[in-house]
């Protein structure tokens, strides 16, 4: 069988943006392979884990289980979306300043699955919180402090989108940098 | 990295043009509904479909309905695309079947759900700790009977697949009695779910190379001046995302003194079919669902006949343990989430 390319018509972070692959590459693969966007992590590669946790018209979706052509005609957002022009996600701010990290890797993950949760869920209660961030593993953190980050953004202006100019310089993993 | 083989995908914009697919690339093709099951299937080289066929804009297979057939019966209607997430929340749902929206918030973990849809589950193939693995690990053993190989690492000698249904919402709708509509370019035709599934881990259902699960139509409950109820509890390793190491569903009536009429009792994640427990009705008629004792009666009957293999995770003789444990928070389960709400 041949492996041909198809022009894909994605929208990505916003913007429309034509790219060329082969139907079987997943969503996850033309982020990372083809847009260059490293911030939604390869993981365990089969749904388990949640570390390619992107939205997809403002819900979390699993990129490395979705077919990138079954993402045509829907608006795809990843960690690097959350930062716009008017600065960073709350949630990328109080992940950082309640240091819900160790290795970093889950978190693009866990910061856009909350996003999809705040979304819906302004004032999600700790308990919602925990439930909305079940699909994500974390190896290191334990979680709590993962918790308490989403707990922070919920607070702080009942999680308001945008959250305007950082108060520190934020970690790589946090914006979708580290790759 | 887990590479998918090399396909081709279509997304067809109407039901009718997803079955003239069905009828053209038969056995070629694969279906794909949320993906939450085949895409990692696909990955570990479970199968290797010609094309892949999305059917994630068919919103005709999409929602949720109530239908009355005449003036007395009522059915809920569920398109097979609907998403778990939108079953376990929705009102009808939750009023008309109670146990269907717990065994659907049982499935995964939310993203899951999110994508994952019920006729997704309904046909989510059987599992096994020796097939859902990647290809390198499964040829290093020889592959198995389930794909590729001729021996089982399950039962010594086996000659038949015994991996196991694991579909949390398949139990509980074997307990309501729900039937599947299924569509093919030959017609459509209706099932019930008790005969859907066959004692086969290669595949375990009654569905042919061009058919298409279209809908799941689970009866509402009647007015009877009594009661409908329906509970659903899980084994699993943990509250997020695994797949089921037991899954236990009841569905019962009580009449209008709160007495047991009618009682279904059904156990999965031990066969290739969820298993219909026979002599419940029997045992639980005349008693009363939060009675520990009529419980545990009820869970010794219903382990007596259910044998844990190794094919699922899990010490199989603690899994047969727990099997009373399960079918008491089933009960227990339908009670707290009380009565279903007739049409």
């Amino acid at each position: 069988m041949t492996v041909e390319s198809k022009l894909l018509r994605l929208h990505v972070n916003g913007a429309p943006i034509d790219v060329a692959a082969p139907a079987h590459w997943t969503l996850l693969e033309v982020l990372r392979y083809r847009l260059l966007l490293t911030g939604s992590k390869q993981g365990c590669d089969k749904g388990d884990c949640g570390a390619c946790t992107v939205l997809m018209d403002g819900r979390a979706r699993l990129s490395c289980i979705t077919l990138a052509a079954d993402a045509v005609g829907h608006r795809v957002t990843t960690i690097e979306g959350l930062v716009t022009s008017a600065g960073l996600d709350k949630l990328q701010q109080t992940f950082d300043e309640a240091g819900a990290l160790q290795c970093g890797f889950c978190q693009p993950g866990m910061i856009v699955a909350a996003r999809a949760c705040l979304d819906r869920k302004p004032e999600a209660t700790r308990a919602e919180i925990k439930e909305a961030l079940a699909s994500n593993l974390c190896r290191c953190t334990g979680y709590t402090k993962i918790f308490e980050a989403v707990e922070q953004a919920v607070r702080a202006g009942k999680a308001a989108h945008i959250g305007g100019p950082a108060a520190m310089a934020p970690t790589a993993s946090a914006t979708g940098v580290a790759r | 990295m887990l590479r998918l083989q090399p396909f081709d995908f279509v997304k067809p914009q109407s039901v009718d043009e997803a079955l003239g697919l069905l009828a053209k690339h038969g056995r070629n093709a694969k279906l794909i509904a949320g993906g939450t099951d085949v895409m990692p299937n696909l990955k570990h080289g479970l199968y290797q479909p010609e094309i892949v066929i999305g059917l994630a804009d068919l919103a005709e297979l999409r929602g949720v309905a109530i239908e009355r057939d005449n003036q007395e019966d009522g059915t809920l209607a569920i398109g097979a695309m609907t998403t778990l997430e939108e079953i376990e929340s929705h009102p009808l749902v939750i009023a008309h079947a109670p146990g269907l929206a717990q065994a659907a918030h049982a499935v995964a973990g939310p993203t899951q759900r999110t994508m994952g849809t019920l006729g997704g589950n309904v046909c989510l193939d059987t599992r096994c700790v020796w097939i859902n693995q990647t290809h390198f690990w499964r040829k290093s053993l020889g592959f198995c009977l389930k794909k590729d190989g001729t021996a089982c690492h399950v039962v010594e000698g086996g000659k038949s697949c015994v991996a196991a249904a694991s579909n949390d919402t398949a139990t509980m709708l074997c307990a309501l009695d729900a039937t599947l509509v299924i569509r093919s370019a030959r017609g459509a035709r209706t099932v019930a779910i008790r005969d859907f599934y066959k004692p086969d881990g290669i595949f375990n259902q009654r569905l042919e190379p061009d058919e298409l699960l279209a809908q799941v139509r689970v009866p509402a409950p009647r007015f009877t001046g009594g009661a409908t109820w329906s509970g659903y509890a899980k084994l699993r390793a943990r509250a997020s995302i695994d797949f089921p190491k037991l899954s236990v569903a009841a569905a019962f009536t009580t009449d209008a003194a709160g007495a047991i009429d009618d009682a279904t009792l059904v156990v999965s994640a031990i066969a290739a079919t969820p298993r219909l427990i026979s002599g419940i009705a029997e045992l639980a008629r005349g008693g009363r669902a939060d009675d520990l004792a009529l419980l545990a009666r009820l869970g010794e009957r219903a382990q007596k006949v259910t044998v844990p293999l190794t094919n699922i995770d899990g010490d199989a003789a603690w899994r047969r343990q727990m099997v009373p444990v399960f079918v008491k928070r089933a009960f227990l389960a339908a009670k707290a989430a009380g009565a279903a709400t007739a049409v």
